[in-house]
């Protein structure tokens, strides 16, 4: 059973640079977007991202964020994953989470493809000897064959997205958490991503994604959350 | 207390031992480092190689002549020491900014952030094999054939290892916070390299002020566990004593750090 449980969870960004922020404090709270910003029990400036966040995601949720630029959604994804740790409130996460945000983090221009495989795959906890097994099959499904044994840098955008999009769906996820709906290459690989990335969806246990385009959450999601200046809106 | 402490010791070292379990992970990101330094570079890094040949080289030349020592017990100790100070130096400095230098990783990927640390020791751990060559040449030049003691040196090296792990973690963490601590740390630690015998040998010192000035230096330990069995010798045992009390100690204060401010170091970056 998989389940994300959140209660209660608060984010606070220290700014540590900055002695203007106070003086501007005033101007800022009243700011449209963004944290709100005040300051903390020992004096410092801080924004709060995600205030007082309690939400339950059980098996089957297909969840969308949704909010202005600023509103938390990025850091309420980021939560999830594991990457920052609530301020205030707990968070319990059932299940292996797999991020499809920024499927191209830590890929090395001048390293070949396959490097890059082995690279971006050990990121996402792969093992070394799992991945060589894979090597053809992502060969085959990205189109770059004999292109893997090249540096990315004599690759095109769209090329490099087909590599990291591939690596990035070698395995069904459990939990999906998406910024945004991927779009991969040209229109002839496009379709073929976007089967496989259907796919993925349909069979994970709970997706999360963030997104500004309503029509794509009414299509996908069963659930809507929105997020304003980092609080819950129901 | 006691119980918050148990705490903190179990947040702390579960990320270790996780980080430990993903060694593959910090093994590609080393390596990757090492290959992103020296791409296209013909020789790649045995530069490193060369150019530690060479300083060990001129600064035997210079200090060997300055101090007067005969260049067959000179040479070889400066160059052991050297090549393990680099180990030294670099590994703490880069171990500064581990965290700061990853930082798009650390905020993108739930990665357990202890890899990132291992990942600059391993960094340099293979450059370190790098400079090693030179080794053999230093001791063969001056037909100094290694004992069956030298194999000593190996458990020092561990020990040597085990140190700058939990020292590059805990300055790790703290620069990630304080960001002129880098600074104070890469300049504390040149001092440190003419407080260390590195290119002065311990017998040129004056009795008492030498004594004070090897046994209250914990990098004098570091180095001599490794570079005593190399050069024929074995470490005294307040060496070993000093090398392996503060890995022991060092650990367990980490760990308890680690766990107080490791769930932070996402904010600080």
């Amino acid at each position: 059973m998989t389940r994300i449980s959140l209660n209660n969870v608060c984010v606070d960004f220290p700014v540590y640079n900055s002695t203007s922020v106070r003086s501007l404090k005033s101007h800022l709270i009243q700011a449209v977007t963004g944290g709100r910003v005040g300051s903390n029990d020992r004096g410092y400036v801080v924004v709060r991202a995600l205030e007082n966040i309690s939400l339950d995601m059980k098996e089957g949720d297909r969840i969308g964020l949704i909010g202005h630029n600023g509103a938390g959604k990025s850091t309420l994804l980021r939560v999830i994953c594991g990457v920052y740790e609530p301020t205030g409130g707990c968070i319990k996460v059932k299940g292996k989470i797999t991020s499809l945000i920024d499927i191209g983090l830590g890929m090395d221009s001048e390293a070949t493809g396959i490097e890059n495989i082995y690279l971006r795959g050990a990121l996402m906890g792969f093992r070394r000897r799992w991945l060589s097994t894979k090597i053809n099959e992502i060969a085959e499904y990205s189109g770059l064959g004999n292109y893997l044994t090249m540096p990315l840098r004599t690759y095109s955008t769209g090329m490099q997205m087909r590599l990291a999009f591939s690596i990035a769906t070698l395995e069904q996820p459990e939990i999906l958490i998406m910024d945004e709906w991927l779009t991969v290459g040209d229109a002839e690989f496009q379709e073929k991503a976007q089967q496989r990335l259907k796919e993925i969806v349909q069979k994970s246990s709970i997706l999360v994604i963030a997104s500004h385009s309503l029509e794509l959450v009414g299509q996908i999601c069963n659930r809507v959350v929105r997020l304003e200046r980092g609080a819950l809106v129901t | 207390m006691i119980k918050h402490m148990i705490e903190l010791f179990k947040s702390g070292s579960r990320d270790i031992l996780a980080a430990l379990q993903g060694y593959q992970l910090a093994g590609i990101l080393g390596w990757q480092d090492i290959r992103q330094r020296y791409r296209r570079s013909s020789l790649g890094p045995f530069w490193l190689t060369i150019s530690m040949g060479v300083l060990i080289a001129a600064l035997g030349f210079i200090f060997g002549t300055i101090f007067g020592a005969p260049l067959k017990q000179f040479l070889p100790f400066l160059a052991i020491g050297l090549i393990i100070w680099t180990l030294i130096t670099t590994s703490l400095n880069e171990g500064c900014t581990g965290f700061i230098a990853a930082e798009g990783m650390i905020k993108q990927m739930p990665l357990p952030l202890f890899t990132y640390i291992m990942r600059v020791l391993w960094t340099n751990l293979i450059i370190f094999a790098h400079n090693l060559i030179i080794l053999p040449f230093v001791l063969l030049i001056f037909w100094l054939l290694p004992q069956a003691t030298a194999l000593l040196a190996i458990a020092g090296l561990v020990l040597l290892m085990l140190n700058l792990s939990w020292l590059a973690l805990i300055f790790g963490i703290i620069c990630t916070r304080y960001r002129d601590v880098p600074q104070i740390i890469s300049n504390l630690l040149q001092v440190s390299f003419y407080l260390t015998p590195i290119i002065w040998m311990p017998e040129m010192m004056p009795k008492r002020a030498g004594l004070l000035l090897l046994n209250a230096n914990p990098f004098f330990h570091l180095i001599e566990v490794i570079r005593a069995p190399l050069l024929g010798g074995v470490p005294s045992v307040l060496n070993w004593q000093v090398c392996i009390l503060l890995a022991i100690f060092g650990w367990i204060f980490t760990i308890l750090f680690y766990g107080r401010f490791r769930s932070r170091i996402a904010y600080w970056l």
